[in-house]
């Protein structure tokens, strides 16, 4: 199944997605790799406001590469990034409201529990498809945490029918990376060397 | 010779590299679509296509990974100051292109910000009498390059020990190297020299076998043996898992069987340049 979703992302349509499906978003994505989520972990440590909105946002392990033009900020570039790196900080991400999680590669199954447990899903992008990426960006709304470095940053974007994207774990407990590995390593068990 | 002339030629070979396929990695993609059966699949391929095409004709990054700067030069004179002219070449271009400023201090992980320091660039050399330096870059992303693996097998575990070792690291890896891969596989020498070995047999052609047939037969059986693994393009299934297996090989010492393998990405990027004493450059060619 195709569905076209946008953010802020709410429950109901989130529910009906099952891996396989192939799913586009329009609205905001907020990027986010290794170190925003240890900051971001920090803040839930000591309780404080995050400087965003996680309530039914799309997180997108993404880096971009960026240039300014005037006072305006371009995307040249962006892809996903191996997701399983925010394992170990996902779940509060996701127990804090983020209702998509896009990456590539899957994430662990403390993860995956999180996801059931807040009705939300985890999406793949291509991986390494920056140029495509770049061309569904419409606009840079913010830049958050510039502290943290161009590729480190919090980047707020404005995306238009970001896909295909395909629904690897959804919130019914189904990962298909999960059940491609078990089938591969199945598969070489029986294999004659 | 200047080592200007070195310093343009990294940055062109830089350039090059990230925004275009080679043309045989780009075919070996091409041709597996035309066999894969699974939808998912499919789909992946077809992305993956669309954005190296894409990539190519706006000379634009194919992928946000810009990789790490890892050379390969082959000399055939020397030339003063040829390290830092290749630097120097990497500081700019990661400025000019730009590239992603990937290189950090491995312990206090400080970026320097232009994608070198200590070691880095990386310059694989090799020596060989002739009138030109040929110089090779193959930026090297870091999903596929932490999937590497090496094991120090009992030489009795044999030729089955090696395909077994393969297979379990390309199944352990996933969808984490960005499938379809090349799977770079060194056998023998000693620990450093059999890694080296898998880095430079990732380098090679898509579609080139070993001139000998033991070892080409090696590599056909484990190309086999991996799309048969079901991992498929990105890790969704599918047909496709490794467009080529190329294996590179050292005698080694009687009691050990080292076993060592490199990924490397779809995006397979490779630049290569020759450039000759009298100072002319010819860009391209493997």
């Amino acid at each position: 199944m195709e569905y076209h979703l946008t953010t802020p992302l709410s429950k109901e349509p989130l529910k009906a997605l099952r891996a396989g499906d192939v799913v586009y978003i329009t609205g905001e994505f907020i990027t986010a790799r290794d170190k925003a989520h240890a900051r971001m972990a920090e803040y839930f440590k000591g309780h404080r406001q995050l400087p965003f909105k996680l309530e039914g946002a799309a997180i997108f392990h993404g880096a971009p590469i960026v240039k300014k033009e005037g006072e305006e900020w371009k995307i040249v570039a962006i892809g996903p990034t191996t997701s399983a790196r925010m394992n170990d900080l996902e779940p509060a991400v996701i127990g804090h409201g983020a209702a998509a999680i896009i990456g590539k590669g899957g994430m662990g199954p403390d993860v995956l529990a999180a996801l059931r447990d807040n009705g939300a899903v985890y999406l793949s992008m291509t991986g390494g498809t920056a140029v495509l990426g770049a061309r569904m960006v419409k606009k840079v709304l913010g830049l958050i945490w510039e502290d943290l470095g161009m590729s480190e940053a919090v980047w707020l974007l404005e995306v238009e029918n970001f896909g295909p994207l395909t629904v690897t774990m959804d919130a019914h407990m189904g990962d298909l990376y999960e059940a491609v590995r078990r089938r591969a390593s199945e598969n070489i068990k029986d294999m004659r060397l | 010779m200047e080592d200007r002339l070195i310093e343009e030629t990294a940055i062109a070979l830089l350039r090059r590299s990230v925004a275009v396929l080679p043309p045989d990695v780009l075919a070996a993609l091409e041709g597996s679509l035309l066999l894969e059966r699974d939808p998912t699949a499919k789909r992946e391929l077809e992305r993956i296509i669309a954005n190296v095409k894409e990539a190519g004709a706006c000379t634009l990054p194919m992928c946000q990974d810009t990789g790490l700067p890892v050379f390969f030069a082959k000399m055939g004179f020397a030339v003063p100051g040829f390290e830092e002219a290749v630097a120097r070449g990497v500081r700019r271009a990661t400025e000019e292109i730009p590239l992603r400023k990937n290189a950090v201090h491995p312990i206090t992980r400080r970026n320097t910000g232009d994608n070198t320091g200590k070691g880095m660039p990386y310059i694989y050399y090799s020596f060989e009498a002739s009138d030109h330096i040929d110089l090779t870059v193959m930026p090297k992303g870091g999903g596929s390059e932490n999937m590497s693996a090496l094991a120090m097998l009992n030489p009795s575990a044999g030729i089955a020990g090696i395909k077994r070792f393969v297979l379990e690291t390309v199944v352990n890896a996933g969808s984490k190297p960005c499938p379809p891969v090349i799977v770079g596989v060194g056998i023998g020498g000693t620990a450093d020299e059999c890694m080296a070995l898998a880095k430079k047999a990732v380098l090679r052609p898509v579609g080139s076998r070993s001139p000998e047939p033991e070892v080409a037969r090696l590599e056909m059986e484990l190309l086999y043996a991996i799309n048969r693994t079901g991992i498929g393009p990105m890790g969704l299934g599918g047909d496709t898992t490794a467009l080529a297996v190329h294996i590179e090989y050292a005698y080694c010492h009687t009691a050990s069987l080292p076993v060592a393998v490199s990924f490397q990405c779809y995006a397979a990027r490779r630049a290569h340049a020759r450039i000759y004493k009298d100072g002319s450059v010819e860009m391209g060619g493997e």
